[in-house]
């Protein structure tokens, strides 16, 4: 019998959340929506942490002190000017890590119903989407990667095979599970090329767009994990950030006076960012 | 289709609304810190390293989970903490 309380602390953790995000857009009360927000989490982590599937904490508590050591070390150190790159690092590590739990259900000793094959297939494609273009995100900003534009012919088309190419294969996954390993493996490849080639043709200023609409797969990337292990306050969260994060890109795409097509598509953004109507102290891109 | 399922379809469709409503009017000053904010929310896939890593010791789940449990970490603590630094600066 499942402990009643754990879906009860995850509720009170989503409504956390809700109420922190909302704080978190006025200027007021933005402190405090960081620290609602991060009280959600803690709930969250608790109430899993009481889940009687849970045999082995030992491994667990590493992984919690070594991950919060270097967050906070990173988080600490960074200069004031580098953070928009932190943040694209970070939010590589948030999808790579919906990537891993979704193969991580992948690789277990069960047959793996359809519904589950098919979520795993998405939440693996999403994760490594983001993992692979936050990571090119970071490298631009933080100077490892030339910040212009990187662009060549036929882009477009071979962001179009290699998206077609993953529907594929993931029908493919479904239909004939004995060959889902494979399957699932080449979809995870294919995935972080996506990635990459999705973020190389875009440019110094449109980066903080990029890394906003990333944000909002991440959180995408987590709700289709949490399809995969039927897990509400994963669902719950993760669509949360998944939709504020798209209105936030949205925004911010007004703000420079483009549409998000156009950043994504045009590869203009090798300007540097003269927008009149952002006034974005955060925004100090390398070019 | 079974119950579960359908709840947790609901559940989605509504959390994705609340998603698209909750933000509003937000200032651009703080678009940078709201995206940190919500970024260290989206490591709420912590919960599903927990239970890869904690329910099967020893398999090729668990140690896919020790990975994804640290980089979730990264992003979790990693990220409140720079949103409030973040913060702090818009104070002074």
């Amino acid at each position: 019998m499942q402990n009643i309380f754990i879906p009860i602390i995850y509720l009170f953790s989503a409504v956390f959340f809700i109420l922190g995000l909302r704080q978190l857009s006025h200027p007021r009360t933005a402190p405090k929506g960081n620290t609602t927000a991060a009280i959600g989490m803690l709930l969250a982590i608790i109430a899993t942490l009481l889940n009687n599937q849970i045999l082995d904490f030992q491994t667990i508590f590493i992984g919690i002190v070594i991950g919060s050591a270097i967050g906070a070390v990173l988080a600490k150190r960074v200069e004031m000017t580098s953070m928009p790159q932190l943040v694209a690092l970070f939010n590589g590590f948030g999808g790579g890590a919906s990537l891993l739990v979704g193969a991580a259900e992948f690789y277990k000793d069960e047959p793996l119903v359809v519904f589950t094959l098919a979520t795993v297939t998405i939440s693996v494609l999403i994760g490594a989407v983001t993992f692979s273009g936050s990571l090119v995100a970071f490298s631009k900003l933080q100077g490892l990667l030339r910040g212009a534009p990187i662009k060549f012919r036929g882009q477009h088309s071979i962001n179009g095979i290699l998206a077609v190419s993953i529907i594929l294969l993931a029908v493919y996954a479904v239909f004939d599970p004995t060959q889902a390993s494979n399957a699932v493996l080449a979809i995870i490849v294919i995935s972080l090329f996506l990635g990459i080639l999705f973020v190389i043709p875009i440019g110094g200023a449109d980066m903080p767009v990029v890394i906003a609409l990333l944000n909002s797969f991440s959180g995408l990337a987590a709700c289709a994990t949490g399809f995969v292990i039927q897990n509400d306050a994963l669902i719950i969260s993760g669509s949360l950030v998944g939709a504020s994060g798209i209105i936030l890109t949205d925004s911010m795409c007004k703000g420079m006076n483009r549409t998000i097509w156009n950043v994504l598509f045009s590869g203009i953004g090798s300007d540097d960012g003269k927008s009149p109507l952002v006034v974005d102290p955060m925004k100090t891109v390398k070019s | 289709m079974n119950g579960q399922l359908l709840v947790e379809i609901y559940v989605f469709v509504l959390a994705v609304f609340v998603g698209f409503e909750v933000i509003s009017k937000v200032p651009p000053t703080l678009h940078t810190p709201l995206m940190s904010g919500s970024n260290a929310i989206s490591g709420i896939t912590i919960v599903g390293a927990l239970l890869a890593t904690g329910s099967l010791p020893g398999t090729l789940s668990a140690t896919l989970g020790l990975i994804a449990i640290i980089l979730a970490m990264i992003n979790v603590v990693g990220g409140f903490m720079v949103t409030g630094r973040m913060l702090r600066m818009f104070k002074k």
